[in-house]
Order: structure tokens, then sequence, then C-alpha cells
């Protein structure tokens, strides 16, 4: 490894056949699919607010976010619940198992066009062997 | 030692002292000759002289050193209170709010210079040309101690080679019984890090222990003070060590001989006025405290969020209670249901705090705005013991404010049109606050010129926020309520004070975040009276659960008038609103479901819907629901950051099942 490269762990989940990565040390914890109450008049992404263990936290729905076809919820559904300052929020993924290691070094910057993602939300693509992974930036989801 | 972790309580307490000089300020302007405010006086500046020179702002410190000196003048007999020298005095406690708040806000004490306050306070003394006093004045700061030529010489050298000079008085705890074994203590722990090279009283004399509860000594180090301080803080039975820095830049007083013995004598009258306030503060904090805990109020916070789990999964336990049918287990959950009930008391009035918080700083106001206005005017103020949640007296300081000026600039008339009107010559503005059942009211009452129908009514059509024939079809109560209308103002004149046109709507927005109500109440020609009505509690209330499809809200009880069933035969539409006749009044109806978008709610095909009539101040509206769950106490929850700016909807509440349920802002819908 170079001098001045690290690295840092990403929660990896997947949205319509895509894999992506959240910074773990923004992850708060994961969450099996449960009851989520619809909130009137909020934004179309948002789908709604659940209680975790007490706390009420909205639920962003983020193949609706980023634009992605509506999927159908299965059994592997999961609220990935993460939190920037005093924000916290759930967001909804296809499934979401593994954290993975990514060296600074293999993660470039993301080329145009990549996923069907809007490019403004990621900062980076991590390569992986064979894989590669969007690398999200959570900061600009939650705080636009 | 940290200096830091002491700063909260430093400006904490700074705050409730000002408030206090405040008041005696105020009392003594009305009864200059008591001599009992005036030592409060005294005490308030040497308590906030001592804990600003602890914590190293010398700007407060000059200043209340200064201030103490005045007042020891006026005690004296010496210098007559008249309304300048209590003037000044007030522009001491501007300053001094202003460098505590400066401090809370970033840590610094405020830019402006305290010279020219303190250079008119100087003005007082000099105008009685009592030299005694003069040399009082040079002698700044509250480590005293002076050098003579040959300490200045040894400072000077000590500086240039970049070690540090302090002085350093140390207190001995009251009840210290070795006082020379400590003294030779401290003189151990400091030669560890410092040459001392200057003591009072002379070394010989404090291991005879012939010194009182404190000494001084002169060190040059080139260690932190701070590292020090700890040092001789961890041994026992020492109070407290005070350092000031020796700078080269300061003038270091050079005492000839001549004047030694005076500056000792000085010197004992002070220590012995130093004990003598010390303990007067101290015994006046006894009395004042009581067996009290400062306690954070996140802590508070925190608790009574505890608190609300507990309320949830309580009501969780009466379902599965009464499902059980089992005796000993819905007994069980009575005896819950009665601690937690109590428990929420309890918490609740730990988070209580006198309104007389709020109330405090109003009588400086108005003398403050009767002066600039010249307006005769009287405050009067009962039920400051009113006790409201602390959260709703934070927020409800600004609108006050707002309403007593108002009071003041448009309300009250001039001196001489109040004679006309055969009115006393002072204005009287009335502060009352009570508790009225849930609920604490406050009101705001002048006995001036009262609310001019016509004029507002004019100013409205003028403004553009009413047309010209809406206008005419208005009440009086609903012409006064345009007073609440944004861009609103009848002040003929832009004052300072007010008319600026941001005013009681922003007043009547606050009070509503509160879940408030405002009304007002006017005579012509007699006065007006502002009424706030504010819940006990923001955090738990009684609610009403209702459906709508498949979707719950919750529906504050306070706001529900009652609740009816309506046949859709008597449904009208005028205007494209559907109306209901009800006790001879026109009700709009809200259509629940359609209004916030439920999918599978009733549509208007039924024969019959059960409306839930909400109140908004004047006006009523029929919520048209899907049925009802009953009442419950909720939680209230908020949204969060994210959602925030949602309209229609309160906050959020966890239900008995571990759902989310929303809570319905009735006021948007009406």
């Amino acid at each position: 490894m170079k001098a001045g490269a690290y690295t840092k762990q990403f929660v990896i989940f997947r949205l319509d056949n895509e894999e992506y990565g959240i910074d773990i040390l923004r992850v708060k914890e994961i969450k099996e699919m449960m009851g989520i109450t619809r909130v009137p008049k909020a934004a179309h992404f948002v789908r709604g607010v659940i209680n975790l263990r007490g706390e009420v936290i909205p639920v962003i729905d983020l193949r609706v976010k980023f634009g992605l076809p509506e999927g159908k919820e299965s059994e592997n559904t999961r609220i990935i619940i993460v939190s920037v300052d005093d924000i916290t929020v759930g967001l909804i993924v296809d499934t979401s198992s593994e954290v993975i290691e990514i060296s600074s070094e293999s993660i470039e910057e993301a080329p145009d066009g990549v996923g069907n993602v809007d490019q403004s939300y990621i900062y980076g693509i991590g390569k992986v062997g064979e894989r590669l992974i969007i690398l999200m930036d959570i900061v600009k989801i939650l705080t636009e | 030692m940290d200096i830091n972790q002491y700063l909260e309580v430093f400006i904490e307490e700074s705050q409730e002292h000002l408030q206090g000089l405040n008041q005696s300020l105020l009392s003594l302007e009305t009864n200059p000759k008591d001599i009992k405010t005036l030592n409060e006086i005294f005490r308030v500046a040497h308590t906030l002289k001592g804990m600003a020179g602890t914590m190293g702002f010398t700007g407060i410190t000059n200043l209340t050193h200064q201030m103490e000196n005045v007042l020891d003048a006026i005690r004296l007999g010496k210098v007559e209170v008249n309304s300048s020298i209590v003037d000044i005095l007030f522009k001491c406690l501007d300053y001094l709010e202003n460098s505590i708040g400066n401090i809370a806000n970033c840590g610094q004490e405020s830019n402006g210079s305290a010279d020219a306050i303190i250079a008119s306070l100087n003005g007082i003394l000099l105008k009685k040309g009592d030299a005694e006093v003069k040399k009082a004045v040079t002698d700044i700061g509250n480590v005293r101690m002076k050098f003579n030529q040959y300490d200045e010489n040894l400072v000077r050298k000590a500086l240039q080679q970049s070690m540090e000079v302090y002085k350093l008085r140390v207190v001995l705890a009251e009840d210290c019984m070795l006082k020379s074994a400590r003294a030779f203590l401290v003189f151990q722990t400091v030669e560890r890090y410092a040459e001392i090279f200057k003591a009072e009283p002379k070394v010989e004399d404090i291991e005879d222990e012939k010194f009182g509860n404190e000494f001084t000594i002169a060190i040059i180090t080139k260690e932190p003070e701070t590292l020090i301080k700890k040092e001789l803080e961890s041994i026992s039975e020492i109070r407290e060590a005070i350092f000031e820095k020796v700078e080269l830049s300061e003038e270091i007083p050079i005492d000839s001989d001549s004047l030694d013995e005076d500056v000792t004598e000085s010197k004992e009258s002070e220590s012995y006025n130093e004990e003598k306030y010390g303990l007067e503060a101290m015994h006046g904090k006894k009395t004042k405290m009581g067996k009290t805990v400062r306690v954070d109020i996140d802590r508070l916070d925190n608790l009574m969020n505890l608190v609300s789990e507990l309320i949830i999964i309580k009501t969780r336990l009466e379902g599965v209670g009464t499902d059980s049918r089992n005796q000993d287990m819905i007994e069980a959950v009575e005896y819950l249901e009665r601690i937690t009930t109590n428990l929420h008391d309890a918490v609740m009035k730990v988070r209580m705090v006198p309104i007389e918080r709020v109330f405090n700083r109003f009588p400086r106001m108005v003398r403050d705005l009767s002066r600039d206005l010249s307006k005769g005017i009287t405050l009067s103020m009962t039920g400051e013991e009113t006790e409201l949640d602390r959260t709703v007296i934070d927020e409800i300081g600004d609108p006050l404010i707002h309403l007593i000026r108002n009071a003041i600039d448009h309300g009250i008339e001039g001196k001489e049109e109040r004679m006309q009107n055969n009115k006393k010559p002072n204005g009287l503005v009335s502060l009352r606050a009570y508790q009225d059942g849930n609920s604490v009211v406050i009101e705001v009452e002048d006995d001036g010129i009262g609310i001019d129908i016509l004029k507002v009514k004019n100013k409205a059509i003028e403004r553009g926020i009413i047309s010209q024939g809406d206008a005419n079809e208005l009440d009086e109560k609903g012409i006064i309520e345009l007073l609440f209308k944004p861009g609103f103002s009848t002040s003929d004149k832009v004052s300072d004070l007010s008319g600026r046109g941001v005013g009681l709507d922003v007043v009547k927005n606050r009070i509503e975040a509160l879940n408030g109500i405002v009304e007002v109440e006017s005579k012509k020609g007699e006065g007006s009276k502002f009424l706030i009505r504010l819940p006990l509690t923001l955090a738990i209330i009684q609610a009403l659960l209702v459906t709508t499809g498949d979707e719950k809200y919750a529906i504050p009880l306070n706001v529900i008038r009652d609740i009816n069933t309506i046949e859709s035969s008597a449904i009208r539409n005028v205007h494209g609103q559907d109306v209901v006749l009800n006790r001879g009044n026109v009700l709009p109806i809200v259509w629940l479901g359609k209004m916030l978008d439920v999918h599978n709610a009733t549509n208007d095909k039924n024969e019959e819907y059960t409306a839930v009539v909400v109140k908004k101040g004047e006006k009523n509206a029929a919520f048209i629901v899907d049925g009802l769950m009953g009442q419950q106490e909720i939680v209230i929850k908020t949204l969060g950051k994210f959602l925030s700016g949602i309209k229609n909807i309160a906050g959020a509440t966890i239900l008995g099942d571990g759902q989310v349920a929303l809570i319905i802002d009735t006021n948007s819908l009406i």
C-alpha cells in the first residue's frame, strides 16, 4: 500500500441489481422491514416514520429517491438507520448483508453515467475484486 | 485545571446575580436610603468580582471593583444616591449583562471597553474629592500586594527571561486547624515549580500562624499557572488559589516608605470588608438556595423521555391486561398506572419553573421605556410564582416583551392627554399570571387608549390585508383579529420600539407553536387586554385517537368541542365549501381523509358521518373521521429535523402496540 493510503469500512447494500456502500461510521444499525406510518404531504420519497425504540424516525425509500423502478418488498428488505449530525433517518434497501473494507487506493471518481443514480449522490466507485461498488455520499442525501 | 468546565456554572450564576442586581437597583431608585438594598448590591458586585477574577475575566473584575468603591462611598454616607448615580449603575449592569452574554456566546468578554463606565464611576467619587478613595481606585484586581522597587526589578528581569510572574492568593478553609502546616505545604508545593520572592504577611509570621484565612505570595515560574493551581488545590483544607498574572505593561505601583503605612491600613479595612461581606454573601445564598441541586436541562429531558417510554409500555400492558382477563394482572396494571401517573407528575414538577424568571426583566424594561417616551407608567405584576414548563418559559419571553412594548408605546397615552380624559397621569400596565385548570393564563392589560376599531379597519384596507367589502362584513372581534395579520402596524409614526410591521403576527405564531392561544379584549378609551393561554406541559397530553381509512391519527383533546353524528342530507355546499348547521351555527366540514390524502377514507356517499367538532379560538369546524378509537394519554414526539415544515401534522406519538400515530395540527386545517 502506498503511503497516505488508508482503508475504510463500508456497509454494502443492493438496490435493483447494483451494489452500493455507505461509510460504516454513519450507520447506526440495520433493521428488518417493519410497520411504517405514512406521513401526509411529505416529500414523495419519504415512505413514512417508524418507531425505533421510542424514537420517531423518518424512512426514505431509496429506490424512489434515486428514480429507480419500484421494487417489491421481500423478506430480505432492510431499513438501514443512518445518522448525520442530529438527523437520523432510515433507508429502505433491497438487501444488506455484508461489510467490506476498501482501500482509498481502489476508490475511483465516479465516471459519468454509472448506474441509474443521480451523480451528485455518488462520491466514488470502489473496486473489490471483480465487484464494483457505488459509494454513496450520505451527507448529501440527508441534507439536501 | 480546565477552567471551561466551570464556565457554564459561572455564566449561570452570574446571570442569576445580575437578575438580583437589576431588582435591587430598581428598588434603590425608588428607595435610595435603604441600606439593605445597598448592601445587597454591594454583595452582588463583590461576588461577581470574585467569580470573574477566578475565571480571569478582567473587564468584569475591574468594573465590579470600581462599583464596589462607589457603593462603599455611598454606604459610608460620603456620596448621596441620586438618579444619575443609579443611571450609571444601570449602565454597569448593562455592560455586565453584555459581557456575560458574550462569554456565553463566544467565551470572550465584550469587546466594548468598560473604560467609559469606569470613568463615570470615578467621576462620582472624584466629585467628592476624597483622596483615600482615589487611591482605592488605582488598586484594581482582586489579588492585592504591593511591590517595592526591588521587587519590581526582579519582576522585570524574570519577564525578560520569558518567565511568568504571578501574585498568588491562597485562601484556607474556614475550619482549617493547622494553618501554618497547610501554609508550609503550600510553600513546599509552590517551590517545586516556582520561586517565591515575596510573601504577605511575612514568611515568619505565616510560620507563627500570625495570619487570617489567607496569605499572598509572589512567584516567578516557568510552569503554567493551571498546573500549580491544580497542585495547590489538591492540598486538603485549601479553599482556593487565586492567580493574578503580573505583566510588564502593567504599571507596577511603587510604594515609597511614607505610603507604606497608609496602604496596610486600607488593606486591613478592605480585608475586613471582604470577610464580612464574604460571610454575608454565603449566608444570603444559603437562605435563598435552600437544599437545591442545579441540573442540566438535558438530563431532565432525558428523564422525561424515559417516563414517556414508561407511559407507552403501561398503555400496552393495559391492553394485554384487559385481554387476558386475569384479575391479578389487571390489578398489577392498575397499580402500575397509579405509579406512572405520580411519576409523570413528579417529573413535570421538576421541570416547572416559576414565571418570575421571565417577569423579572420587565420592571427595568418598563422603567427605560417610560423614560424614553416620557410617559409615566406603573407596572403591576401578580402571580409571579405561577409555574410553567421550562421549555415554555424559554419561549414566552419575547412575545411578552412585545405585548408590553405595544401596550406602552401604542396603548398608554401621553400625560396631558390622560389628564384631559380624567385619567390618572400615570398609565398602568398590569401583568398577571395564574393557573386555570390545565393551562396557564398570562394577561397583559393597560388602561390606555384602547383599540380603535375604525382605525384598524381602515389601516387593514389601506395595507391591502383585506378588501373593503370583506371588512364591512366583519364584526368587532373579526377586526381585532386583523391586528394579528402579517404586515400590520397602526402606529402613525414608526418608533424605535414598535411599529415596524413585524409584531403581533409573530407573537401569535410563537404562542401557537407552544399550543397556546392569544385573545384580545379592548374598550375604546379604557384600555386593552391581551390574554395568552398556554398548556401546562408540552410533552404529554390527552388525545382522542381516530381512524380514517386504515390510518390512525390523534387529535389533542383540548381542541375538541364535541363529537357528533352528521346525516349526509344535512350537508350543504356553500361557495364550494361543505357546511352543516349545528346548534344554529354554520359549521364548515373538513374531510380529514381527503385533506390527508388517505387512500381508502370515507367518501361522501355515506348516509351518516362521525364528526369531531374542533375549535380554533372562536371558530369551529367539523372533522369527518371513519371511527373513534378512544381517549388516551399520548407522548408528543417531534418528527425531527428531516421532516420539519410538514403541514397539518403537529408531531407523532407511539401507540401501545408500538405503531406510530401522527398528531393532527387542527389549527392549520381550519
